[in-house]
C-alpha cells in the first residue's frame, strides 16, 4: 500500500510538471524540450527564497510559479514566437540550445551541488495507518495537483479563454478572423505552461532533488507523460502520470534490477500502436 | 509517340570528385604532421565525424528526425568492446560485427520509427536509446555498468600495425575507415537510390507516384545510417580500449544533432565541417572554462537555428556563390 501511495504521489508530481508541457506541446504544438529548464528555474527560485530570504514555504510556491511565468513570457515574446511555424526539428534544436544554456547558467550561479530544501514543520512527518505510511508532504502534493487538474480542465473546457485557446490552436487564421488576439492567447498560454512547470519544479525539489542536470535528467519522463497521455489532454496527462508514477516506483521497489527499462518499453509499444496517445486527438498539423 | 528524355548529365557530374574535395581529404595527412601531439583529439574528431555522417544520412538526406541516434553508436561500441574483451581482438572483423549488430537493430527499429510522424519519431527513437541505456546500466555483469567496459585488448590491424601509446595507428586506422565510409556514402547519395531518398524528403506524396516504395527506401537508409553509427562506436571502443556508459546517453544524441546542424544537414561535407568546428570549439572553450562551455554551445546553436539555418556549409555556399557567380557549389 505504501508503495502504491508513493507511486501516486510521484505520479502527481510528474503530472504537475508535465501538464505545463502538455499545454505548450499539445495545445500549441511546440516541441519544447526546455520544459525541464522552466521547472528548474522554479525550483531554484523556491530554494533561494526559502533558504536565503526566509520566505515561508507556502508563499515560495506561488512566487516560484510567478517568476517562471515571467521568464516564460520574456522568452516567448523574444524567441519562441519566431519558431511557432518552424519545423519540429528546428523547435527541438532551439529548445535543446536553451537547455544547454540554462544548465550552464544555473551551474554558474548556484554551483553543481544538490540544493537543500528545508520543509516547514507542518509538512514533515508521516501519518501511519495500519499497512500504510503516508508522508504529509506527499498528501499535500496530491491535494495541490488534484486542485490544479480540476482547475485546468474546467478552464480549458469551460471558460471563454479556454474556448479562444482551442480556437487559436485549431485554426489560427479563422480565430484571427473572428477577432481573437491569437498572439496574446499564445503568450498567456505559454505563461501558464511555464508557471505550472515552475510550480511543479518548486514542489519537486523535495522528491526529485535539484541540480543543474535537472532538465536533462527528467525531460524524458515529462515527454513520456505527454506522449502516452495524448498531447493536449489534461485527463490524459493525469492518467498517464499516475500510471507512470506507480509503475516507476513499484518497479524500482520490487524489481530494482530492471530499473526504468519497463517504462521506456511501455512508451515505445504505446506509441507504435496508438501514436495519438491514450486520450489524444490527432495533431492539428 | 515521343520518348521522354531526361538530361542526366548534371546528376552524373555531381558524382565526380572536385578539386576542393581532394584538398579537404589532404587535411588528415596535414593534421598528422602539424599536430603530432594531438593525435588522440584528431582521432576523436574522425570518429565523431563518422557518427555525424550517419545521422546526416537519415536526418539530412531522408528527413527522419531522431533524438536517439546514440543507441546505434553505443551498441556498436559495446559489440566491438565485448568482442575484444572476450578474446576476439581482431579490429576489422570487430568493426564488421558491430556494423551488423547496429544495422540489425536499425532495421528492427525502423519498422517502429516509420509508423509515426515527427513527434512520434522523436519519442520512439528517444525511447529505444533510453531502453538500451538502461539495459547497459543494469546488466553490469556484461557491460560493467556505470564503471564502463574494461579489459579491451586489440590485436594489430592486418596482424602488423599494433595500437601504440601515442595513438598513431589509431589515428590512421580511424581516418582510413572514415574516408572509405565517406566515399561509400558519397556514392550512395548520388546513386538513384540516394536521389529517391532526397525525393522522399522533399515530397513524400509524389514519390510513390514515381514508383519509389517510400517505406522500404526509408527503412533501408535508416538501417544503413544505424550501421554507420555502429562502426563509429566500434572505432571509439577499439581506439580508446574503453566503453563508458555515456556512449548511449541522451546527451550524446543531442550533441550530435547540434553538430550536424552546425555544419549544415543534408550535405556530407556539412557533417565533416560541423564536427571539426564543434570539436575544436569544444577543445578551446573547455580549456578556457570547462564548466560553462555548454552555455556558449547553446548560444551558438540558437543563433544558427534562428539566423543561419544551413550552418557552416550554407555559409560557405553563399560565399562561394558570391565569389564565383556563375555556378553554385553543391556537392
Amino acid at each position: 500500500m505504501t508503495v502504491l501511495f508513493d507511486g501516486i504521489a510521484s505520479g502527481m508530481l510528474l503530472f504537475l510538471i508535465s501538464v505545463g508541457l502538455s499545454v505548450t506541446l499539445g495545445l500549441m504544438n511546440f516541441v519544447n524540450l526546455a520544459h525541464g529548464s522552466f521547472a528548474m528555474v522554479g525550483g531554484y527560485v523556491c530554494v533561494t527564497l526559502l533558504n536565503k530570504a526566509g520566505v515561508p514555504f507556502l508563499a515560495c510556491l506561488p512566487l516560484a510559479a510567478l517568476a517562471t511565468a515571467l521568464v516564460g513570457v520574456a522568452l516567448e515574446r523574444t524567441l519562441y514566437r519566431r519558431l511557432y511555424t518552424a519545423t519540429h526539428l528546428d523547435q527541438v534544436l532551439f529548445s535543446l540550445a536553451l537547455v544547454f544554456m540554462s544548465m550552464s547558467a544555473m551551474q554558474y550561479f548556484f554551483g553543481a551541488q544538490q540544493q537543500p530544501l528545508n520543509l516547514p514543520d507542518f509538512l514533515k512527518g508521516q501519518i501511519n495507518l495500519p499497512g500504510l505510511d503516508m508522508g504529509i508532504y506527499r498528501l499535500f502534493l496530491i491535494a495541490v495537483s488534484l486542485l490544479i487538474a480540476f482547475g485546468l480542465q474546467s478552464m480549458v473546457s469551460g471558460t471563454r479563454f479556454g474556448a479562444q485557446l482551442r480556437a487559436s490552436v485549431d485554426n489560427p487564421r479563422t480565430a484571427r478572423g473572428v477577432g481573437i488576439n491569437v498572439e496574446r492567447i499564445f503568450t498567456l498560454t505559454f505563461a501558464l505552461g511555464s508557471a505550472l512547470a515552475g510550480l511543479g519544479g518548486a514542489m519537486g525539489v523535495e522528491m526529485l532533488g535539484l541540480d543543474p542536470g535537472f532538465p536533462v535528467k527528467y525531460i524524458v519522463y515529462f515527454l513520456i507523460v505527454v506522449a502516452v497521455g495524448g498531447s493536449g489532454s489534461i485527463t490524459g496527462s493525469l492518467v498517464a502520470s499516475l500510471i507512470l508514477g506507480v509503475v516507476d516506483v513499484a518497479g524500482k521497489y520490487y524489481v530494482p534490477q530492471v530499473g526504468s527499462f519497463v517504462i521506456y518499453a511501455v512508451m515505445v509499444v504505446m506509441l507504435v500502436f496508438r501514436p495519438q496517445g491514450l486520450f489524444g486527438r490527432m495533431a492539428a498539423r | 509517340m515521343s520518348i521522354v528524355s531526361i538530361d542526366l548529365a548534371p546528376l552524373q557530374r555531381a558524382d565526380r570528385w572536385r578539386v576542393a574535395e581532394w584538398a579537404f581529404w589532404l587535411l588528415p595527412v596535414l593534421g598528422y604532421f602539424v599536430f603530432p601531439d594531438n593525435l588522440v583529439l584528431l582521432t576523436q574528431i574522425a570518429i565523431t565525424a563518422l557518427f555525424c555522417l550517419s545521422l546526416d544520412l537519415i536526418l539530412g538526406y531522408a528527413g527522419i528526425v531522431s533524438l536517439g541516434h546514440a543507441a546505434f553508436f553505443g551498441l556498436g561500441a559495446y559489440t566491438a568492446g565485448l568482442l575484444a574483451s572476450h578474446g576476439w581482438g581482431e579490429p576489422l572483423s570487430g568493426l564488421a560485427v558491430a556494423a551488423l549488430a547496429s544495422g540489425v537493430l536499425g532495421f528492427i527499429t525502423s519498422l517502429l520509427v516509420l509508423r509515426g510522424a515527427d513527434l512520434t519519431r522523436l519519442m520512439v527513437t528517444l525511447g529505444v536509446a533510453m531502453m538500451l541505456f538502461e539495459l547497459a546500466n543494469k546488466l553490469t555483469f556484461i557491460t560493467g555498468g556505470v564503471d564502463g567496459l574494461q579489459g579491451i585488448e586489440m590485436k594489430p590491424i592486418f596482424g602488423t600495425f599494433g595500437f601504440d601509446m601515442v595513438g598513431k595507428t589509431a589515428y590512421w586506422y580511424s581516418m582510413v575507415v572514415l574516408f572509405l565510409m565517406f566515399w561509400a556514402a558519397r556514392k550512395l547519395v548520388h546513386s538513384p537510390f540516394g536521389l529517391s531518398i532526397k525525393g522522399i524528403r522533399l515530397n513524400v506524396a509524389r514519390m510513390p507516384a514515381l514508383g519509389a516504395p517510400v517505406n522500404a527506401r526509408l527503412a533501408a537508409i535508416y538501417t544503413i545510417g544505424a550501421a554507420y553509427a555502429g562502426v563509429a562506436g566500434a572505432l571509439m571502443a577499439q581506439t580508446t580500449q574503453f566503453v563508458a556508459l555515456d556512449v548511449l546517453s541522451f546527451n550524446r544524441s543531442a550533441e550530435l544533432l547540434l553538430i550536424l546542424v552546425l555544419g549544415g544537414s543534408g550535405s556530407l561535407y556539412g557533417a565533416m565541417l560541423g564536427t571539426i568546428v564543434f570539436m575544436a570549439a569544444h577543445h578551446v572553450l573547455s580549456d578556457m572554462n570547462p564548466e560553462y562551455w555548454q552555455f556558449w554551445l547553446g548560444a551558438m546553436l540558437m543563433l544558427i537555428v534562428l539566423f543561419a539555418r544551413d550552418g557552416v556549409m550554407g555559409g560557405l555556399r553563399t560565399a562561394a556563390a558570391r565569389l564565383v557567380p556563375r555556378k553554385l557549389a553543391a556537392p
